[in-house]
């Protein structure tokens, strides 16, 4: 089931960017009929929130208001508050910020809130966790629900006591009535009537706790299962066991799109303990450890036979993305398509005084999560339970429901908090391969995928080709703008700036690689390009680059940020200490993505002498509404402001003859606590704006105010990321 | 074969096949998996553990080198409820996001301060540089071996 969203999420997810492919195998499902199959049974842990969750009246809940509040709160004879979302935790603070959300409007404690995420035989239809939707989507529903939960109390209280609803309130996890003694805790008041008023709809309409208001939310919470985190006690996707779990591992082909023509699985069956399947392009081998699952991998890997397939030269990538473009495509964004245009692009380039093109160029990256893809399945009795690490659940289960031609029904997939996404954990391979082992074993069987596994087989962030042209007038006024963004993807790609005239066009491509979702996609590129696009106008125009901005710059909230970076950095104070020093340079970025707002200044010292250049300083400035959790929105913004880095500077996946060249941490290189410049983060709070999300925007305006700071201090202009060529690399 | 080694304090004899690194071993047969898999080559240091408190990548250590060894992991650290200084900061530092990385961190961390009870930021730096965090919270990571190091230079 797709997740359903309002016409308001739709208009703010422009680039959903879900691959568009065929199922990752198409199995025979061999020679046992599946009811056959005996899984060691399901041991399902019986909770309140589980009972409840089975008796509501839409099972697969609903991601818009029309839900009930049982679909999203329960509480327990004992008080013990049970709060649900299909939402994922992937280390960017979704767990806490939503438990923080329903603690404010139930008035309790934060840890009073027990939240349970994503697992789709319990949790209401959020949607995937992507796109920065949390925050502007998800918390709102969770806040309304609790509301309602808190009034539903109270008037449960009053019904008791007999009073008018008006005399009873709710707060510090009890309910009151005011001017009295009288007390009720929750416990007391969960009985016939509040179960029958759980039923209720939620109303769009219910009051919500004002910012004015919050108690917990605005205030800066640590993780609430941090303890368990630093003791590891914690178990990730990878750690989950079954009794009974054999360990499994998948042969790979050679090269991207082989297909398995033979292979003798005769020497890995003879091993004792060992399972091995075969079914379609999929073999893999099952075993009571990894270790032994790889051996009888190892005996028979000699006996595959494959068929392959020719690949583009990955060193005429660029070349190959235009030379295969075409206009639009729905693959790649719903701003995909025609071009769109403001005034005349072309007349105002012919009338203008001053006309600028340049061509920008953006590699292949990879998240590169540090927990791979893993994924737990066990089988019972034709149905099939799957822990795996997903942004995506709905998605996952749809997968695995089609691979093995079973109703969705029959899938449940749980997502423990998992290792890492950043965009790249949209797809169920591994709990597909995890369950066709599992049901070839009849017993659960846990698969992890191995580094090189990851780097090769999960989907890469679209490279891509910019082109833009920039027309000035005579008194160095920006007239004309057209970008061109070939493959990377549209977000972001209409200019933010004040131009008569500009067009903006986004053309598809034949990819080269498997390509997805990534944080904050291709609104990076696209503000890569147009940022340092924008330093090359204002160069040319003779003017300093933040002014060179700011004349072209109405948006109050990207002013805003822009001018509060610059503060912070003492941006014109820096301009003059470094410029014509020939080794250091400043540079300044900004963009709008997902309804919030960054800008970024940066230092660069650079050897003259070898072009090994470092990265000094970053500050950023970023605005996403009004901040409910400071801390974790700093930790966010200073992890996008190192992992921007990483793209900025060093990452690019290389490939060859549908080959992954650099599928390891020693040859595509991460940032490391070596590369970590000094970092100073503005938040600037807006309590009088709806909150946004703020894990993925705050990525974007890094690598063009490295890039416009290597001009800068060296006079060079790279138009590429990682920023590299004409002698000069990071150091 | 047959391994005896101490592991977080307690004896451990372990049989089987002697090329199996002590990150398998750990996380398959002995129920420990605060240990974790990053990148089975010794690049990322997710699956760092203490050997005779040396911070070493349980991933490309053979079981059959342990054999007398004291190992410590994730799960060894604390002092039954009560949490080691280092952890401790890694809460109070916030210095986690998806966490994957941090007993990793936490142990690379721990066994520095032992070396060196008031490392600066540079000491700190070299010492972990080998530990990858991917959410790239490196920040909030510095800020809590200070913070950890702070505190023991206090206690003394």
């Amino acid at each position: 089931m797709s997740p359903r969203l309002t016409r308001e999420e739709r208009s703010l997810e422009p680039e959903r960017y879900e691959l568009d492919e065929g199922p990752a195998y198409r199995f025979d499902l061999g020679r046992r009929e599946f009811l056959g199959v005996l899984g060691a049974g399901l041991l399902v842990t019986a909770s309140a929130a589980e009972a409840l969750a089975q008796q509501r009246r839409r099972p697969g809940g609903r991601g818009d208001d029309g839900g009930t509040i049982a679909d999203r709160v329960h509480i327990g004879a004992d008080g013990a508050i049970t709060v649900l979302t299909g939402k994922v935790e992937v280390g960017q603070g979704s767990r806490t910020q939503i438990s923080m959300a329903a603690a404010e409007e139930l008035r309790v404690p934060l840890a009073s809130v027990r939240l349970v995420m994503a697992d789709s035989s319990l949790s209401p239809d959020d949607g995937g966790t992507y796109g920065s939707r949390t925050t502007p989507a998800t918390i709102p529903r969770v806040r309304r629900a609790c509301a309602a939960a808190r009034e539903l109390l109270a008037e449960t209280a009053a019904r008791q006591w007999r009073v008018d609803r008006a005399a009873v309130s709710v707060r510090e996890g009890k309910v009151v009535e005011d001017g009295t003694d009288r007390v009720a805790t929750f416990a007391e008041l969960v009985g016939r009537h509040f179960a029958d008023g759980l039923q209720r709809e939620v109303q769009t309409g219910v009051t919500v706790t004002s910012v004015s208001e919050w108690r917990i939310l605005g205030t800066s919470r640590g993780r609430v299962n941090g303890s368990e985190i630093v003791t590891g006690r914690h178990r990730y996707p990878s750690d989950m066991r079954r009794p009974g779990t054999l360990h499994g591992v998948v042969l790979r082909p050679p090269s991207f799109g082989a297909t398995l023509a033979a292979i003798d699985l005769a020497a890995a069956r003879s091993i004792d303990g060992v399972v091995a399947v075969r079914d379609g392009d999929f073999a893999g081998f099952a075993a009571p450890t990894s270790w032994l699952a790889r051996k009888a991998r190892e005996a028979v890997s000699g006996t595959a036979r494959w068929n392959e397939t020719s690949h583009p030269d990955g060193d005429a990538l660029y070349e190959h993305l235009k030379e295969h473009s075409r206009e639009g495509g729905s693959r790649f964004g719903r701003r995909g398509g025609r071009p769109r245009e403001r005034g005349s692009v072309d007349e105002a380039i012919k009338s203008a005084a001053r006309v600028l093109r340049a061509t920008y160029h953006i590699a292949y990256v990879q998240h590169a999560p540090m927990e791979t893809r893993a994924a737990l399945a066990e089988w019972d009795a034709g149905s099939v339970t799957v822990w795996t690490g997903t942004q995506n659940p709905s998605r996952v289960r749809d997968q695995v429901a089609e691979a093995f031609r079973i109703s969705e029904e029959r899938v449940r997939v749980i997502v423990p908090d998992t290792g890492g996404g950043f965009g790249g954990k949209h797809t169920g391979e591994v709990a597909i391969e995890a369950a066709r082992l599992a049901r070839e074993a009849g017993k659960p069987v846990a698969v992890q995928w191995t580094r090189e596994e990851e780097f090769t087989w999960a989907y890469f962030r679209p490279a891509g080709v910019i082109e833009l042209a920039g027309g000035l007038d005579g008194a160095g006024k920006l007239m004309a703008w057209e970008q061109t963004n070939y493959n990377s993807g549209a977000s972001a790609l209409a200019t933010s700036y004040d131009v008569p005239n500009s067009r903006s066009r986004y053309r598809s491509s034949d990819a080269p690689l498997r390509q997805g979702a990534y944080r904050a996609l291709a609104s990076t590129a696209n503000v890569f390009a147009r940022e340092c696009f924008m330093d090359e106008l204002a160069a040319t125009a003779g003017v300093d680059p933040l002014d060179f901005r700011l004349r072209h710059l109405g948006d109050a909230r990207l002013r805003a940020v822009l001018e509060a970076a610059a503060e912070r950095f003492r941006w014109s104070e820096r301009v003059r200490a470094t410029r014509g020093s020939g080794r250091r340079g400043v540079g300044l970025g900004c963009g709008t993505e997902k309804g919030s707002y960054a800008a970024a200044c940066a230092e660069v010292e650079v050897s003259p002498e070898t072009g090994r250049y470092r990265v000094v300083e970053v500050c950023q400035a970023f605005e996403c509404g009004a901040i409910q959790n400071p801390d974790n929105l700093r930790a966010q913004v200073e992890g996008c402001i190192v992992q921007g880095l990483g793209g900025a500077l060093s990452e690019e996946i290389r490939f060859r003859d549908g080959r992954i060249r650099n599928a390891s941490f020693s040859s595509y290189r991460v940032p490391r606590f070596r590369n970590v410049p000094a970092i100073d983060t503005v938040l600037v709070d807006r309590p009088d704006l709806p909150s946004v999300g703020g894990g993925e925007t705050p990525i974007v305006a890094v690598a063009p105010a490295v890039g416009n700071a290597l001009f800068a201090a060296a006079g060079v202009r790279i138009r590429s990321l990682p920023l590299r060529g004409e002698g000069f690399r990071s150091a | 074969m047959t391994v005896e080694f101490t592991l977080n304090g307690r004896p451990r004899t372990v049989r089987t096949e002697e090329e199996r690194s002590l990150l398998e071993v750990l996380r398959e047969d002995l129920g420990l998996t605060g240990t974790k898999y990053g990148c089975g080559e010794g690049d990322c240091r997710a699956c760092t553990v203490l050997i005779d408190g040396k911070p070493t990548p349980s991933c490309l250590t053979a079981i059959k080198e342990l054999d007398g060894k004291k190992v410590l992991t994730i799960e060894g650290l604390a002092d039954g409820e009560q949490l080691h200084a280092v952890q401790r900061a890694f809460l109070e530092a916030g210095a986690l996001q998806c966490g994957y990385c941090v007993p990793g961190m936490i142990l690379a961390a721990a066994a520095l301060l032992e070396r060196d009870p008031a490392p600066d930021d540079d000491a700190i730096v070299a010492g972990m540089n080998g530990n990858i965090c991917r959410c790239c919270g490196y920040v909030n990571i510095l800020e809590a071996v200070r913070l950890a190091s702070r505190r023991k230079e206090a206690s003394r």
